[in-house]
């Protein structure tokens, strides 16, 4: 089954075209790595897809379960399943990150049509991904990310992330800055959600998160387009060689 | 997709949801004001000569003051002889004496506002003082606060009963002459609560006065007098409504409040006012003088207040440190949408020794709202060792309001510690768009976003309120999305 289907997508930031074309399928069962140079379009790509403001796209269309993702308000794609760990997840002073986490998920099974969970049942549930997550309980209790540690922040991520079971998560560099113990715990998060009827897109520029959570596909996205698409292999390729002959290839195609 | 910007801009449409009119028989007296009007008050409430002595010193005293005007505040000069200046239900008696006597609108009105004044339906562990225009209607849980040793009832009812307490403190803190609007208070009042706490007591029940105005063409002129006597505690919450009417109707009131040694008093207030409507037409002006005095060591005042309605509020809750080790805090949120204009900060006159005070304002502007802090902090020379704290922020809401802020410090003592910190933001995209990527509706999110940025504020508040607060801060802020 298809999950999601990027058609020849172009998409502007300001006044400047970021995307110029990508085409991209992810099925059930797959997790896809995306790799590519700095400012080669990564979390514009993942940011289009779930909906970030500011950008606007001018052509191309990104079908998501078979509906028209890019119609859906950003709030609607999270309902249905759709998830981005961002890169930099942003501090919100004051609410509580266990509060968020709360409305988040019930917002979610409102959605589904399920009932809402009490505080009873729901911090049962949270605490068992927090263990999971390896995280200091006393993190739910403060303001979202604030004066989190950049590690902290990524592995607040993947908590929301287990919590909510999308059935498209985005992860966008979620394993930059992370040490290597937490490396582990984040791809176990990873590996944890990966299903049959699930699908996982990573960004990421290191090959070691590839180590512990093994891609089906690998894309290298460079200049606004994907311009090579292989197995596993090709990302140890990029380890070794960098993105220069890419890009040569590109300019002679 | 549209800019989050813009969606935030038109998530903070506002209903007024206390809107409403009390269609009652009421006994006003014509708008004007004249010592014979003031006659005519003082006889209605039947008070004590000294009382009348009082106000018409005070008048004579307005009568030479005029305006002031260095507020961030712009309204057209107010009419004086364009008020009237008391207003009140007309009853079957002289003034119920039990709930019974009541007239049922009126229950029927405060039932609306969420404030059942019933026996059975009461709020629980709170006394309840509800102002109807110039009068108290009802007072709930009296016999058991006497019981406590603890009187709290109507202005009118203290002046009656306790005209000694009333002799005493009425005016030590705010001086018939402290400012034009204080002053024609003291002319003109006509209700408010009254408390004293005893010697070494702590008040059984969180106290609290509802206001409301309803009638047209008045003015709202209360007056309230808190007396904590050695080593007594007592927390107070006043909230205030008015029906939505394109007039502007003024609502001038003068608080004050006496902490002897040791003793503590929290005042909390959650204002909503009617702001008037999207194009700035209506809505009270609130124009009010807040003072507590820390008379004796070791005392403590605490004011926190939620200001969220009005068309213009101007209002500055001060503490003056008399007593060594006294502590003064100021927790404020005030909110300033479409045409709302906020004056708003605090006074903390440090007099005795190692004497402290926080402050604490978070400033949300938004529409075309104008929100202004203005605080002084003001160290005298026999301030040893005084400290205080001030941290002022802003949250700006849209392109076209604004935020300004005016600390004025004075420092007389080199061993005093005087920090300020501010700060402006904005809601971010991010912020929005982080929420909107984990399923929670815009007007949600941003509900949330500025409940965080009022934690602080909002955990001084009692617990039976601060969720009232967050509520009224989400109808404030609402609208339809997109
Ligand atoms: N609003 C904007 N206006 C102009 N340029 C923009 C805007 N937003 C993004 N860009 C540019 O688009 C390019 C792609 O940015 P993007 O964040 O998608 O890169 P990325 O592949 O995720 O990079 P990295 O690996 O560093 O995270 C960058 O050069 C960035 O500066
Ligand atoms: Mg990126």
């Amino acid at each position: 089954m298809m999950i999601l289907s990027v058609r020849d997508l172009r998409v502007r930031a300001g006044e400047r075209l970021i995307l110029d074309g990508v085409t991209l399928d992810v099925r059930a069962g797959e997790v896809c790595a995306i790799m590519g140079p700095n400012g080669s379009g990564k979390s514009t790509l993942t940011g289009v897809l779930a909906g970030r403001p500011g950008l606007e796209v001018i052509s191309g269309t990104a079908t998501y379960l078979g509906r028209d993702l890019l119609a859906m308000p950003a709030e609607e794609r999270a309902r249905q399943g759709l998830f981005l760990a961002f890169q930099y997840p942003v501090e919100i002073p004051g609410v509580n990150n266990v509060y968020l986490l709360k409305a988040s998920l019930n917002a979610l099974r409102k959605h589904r049509g399920e009932p809402e969970l009490d505080a009873f049942e729901f911090l049962n549930l949270v605490r068992a991904k927090i263990r999971q997550m390896q995280m200091d309980e006393s993190l739910l209790n403060r303001g979202v990310n604030e004066g989190f540690s950049g590690g902290e922040k990524k592995r607040n991520e993947i908590l929301q992330m287990s919590l909510l079971e999308p059935t498209l998560a985005l992860l966008d560099e979620t394993d930059s800055g992370l040490d290597i113990d937490a490396l582990k715990v984040v791809a176990d998060g990873v590996n944890a959600l990966r299903s049959p009827d699930r699908a996982i897109v990573m960004v990421t520029h290191y090959q070691r998160l590839l180590d512990y959570v093994v891609p089906d596909q690998v894309h290298v996205l460079a200049g606004g387009r994907i311009v090579r698409s292989g197995g596993r292999e090709l990302a140890l390729e990029l380890e070794r060689r960098g993105y220069d002959w890419l890009r040569e290839g590109t300019a002679a195609a | 997709m549209k800019s989050n910007q813009q969606e935030l801009e038109s998530l903070v449409g506002r209903k007024y949801r206390h809107g409403f009119v009390t269609d009652i028989a009421s006994d006003t007296v014509p708008p004007g004001l004249s010592e014979d009007v003031i006659r005519v008050i003082s006889t209605k409430k039947g008070e004590p000569a000294f009382m009348l002595d009082w106000r018409l010193k005070a008048y004579r005293r307005w009568l030479k003051m005029t305006a002031p005007t260095w507020a961030h505040v712009h309204y057209p000069p107010i009419d004086f002889q364009g008020i009237s200046y008391y207003s009140a239900p007309k009853q079957r008696t002289d003034g119920p004496k039990s709930l019974d006597e009541v007239d049922p609108k009126l229950l029927e009105t405060y039932d609306k506002l969420g404030i059942p004044l019933h026996e059975r339906a009461r709020l629980a562990g709170v006394a309840v003082d509800a102002v109807f225009d110039s009068v108290s209607v009802a007072t709930t849980f009296k016999e058991r606060l006497a019981e406590a040793g603890v009187v709290f009832c109507s202005f009118s009812e203290a002046v009656q009963n306790h005209p000694a307490l009333i002799e005493r403190y009425l005016g030590t803190v705010v001086p018939v002459s402290d400012n034009f609007y204080a002053t024609l208070n003291s002319a003109v009042f006509t209700d408010g609560s009254f408390v004293y706490v005893p010697k070494g007591v702590r008040c059984p029940m969180e106290l609290s006065t509802y206001f409301r105005i309803n009638a047209s063409k008045t003015g709202q002129f209360e007056r309230t007098l808190i007396i904590a006597d050695e080593g007594s505690h007592v927390s107070y919450l006043e909230g205030c409504t008015a029906p939505m009417r394109d007039e502007n109707q003024l609502h001038a009131a003068v608080v004050e409040l006496i902490a002897q040694d040791d003793a503590q008093i929290k005042y909390s207030t959650v204002q909503n006012w009617y702001p008037g409507d999207e194009n700035g037409v209506g809505g009270i002006y609130n124009f009010v003088t807040k003072r507590g005095d820390c008379r004796g060591r070791n005392s403590k005042i605490s004011w926190t207040q939620v200001e969220t309605g009005s068309a213009i509020t101007w209002k500055y809750p001060s503490c003056i440190l008399r007593g060594d080790g006294s502590v003064g805090e100021f927790y404020s949120v005030a909110l300033a949408n479409h045409y709302q204009q906020a004056d708003t900060g605090t006074k903390m006159i440090h007099m005795g020794r190692n004497t402290r005070s926080t402050i604490v304002s978070k400033g949300i502007s938004a529409g075309h709202g104008q929100n202004a802090y203005r605080g002084l902090v003001k160290i005298l020379p026999g301030a040893e060792g005084a400290r205080n704290y001030t941290q002022c922020d802003s949250l700006l809401m849209s392109e076209t309001c604004g935020a300004h802020t005016f600390p004025y410090i004075e420092v007389r003592n080199p061993t005093a510690v005087v920090e300020h910190e501010a700060s402006t933001s904005k809601i971010s995209d991010d912020q929005l768009f982080y929420c909107l990527q984990r399923g929670i509706a815009a007007e949600d999110a941003v509900n949330m976003i500025v409940n965080g940025f009022c934690k602080q504020v909002f955990k001084e508040l009692p617990m039976e309120f601060a969720v009232e607060a967050q509520n009224l801060l989400a109808v404030s802020l609402e609208g339809a999305v997109g």
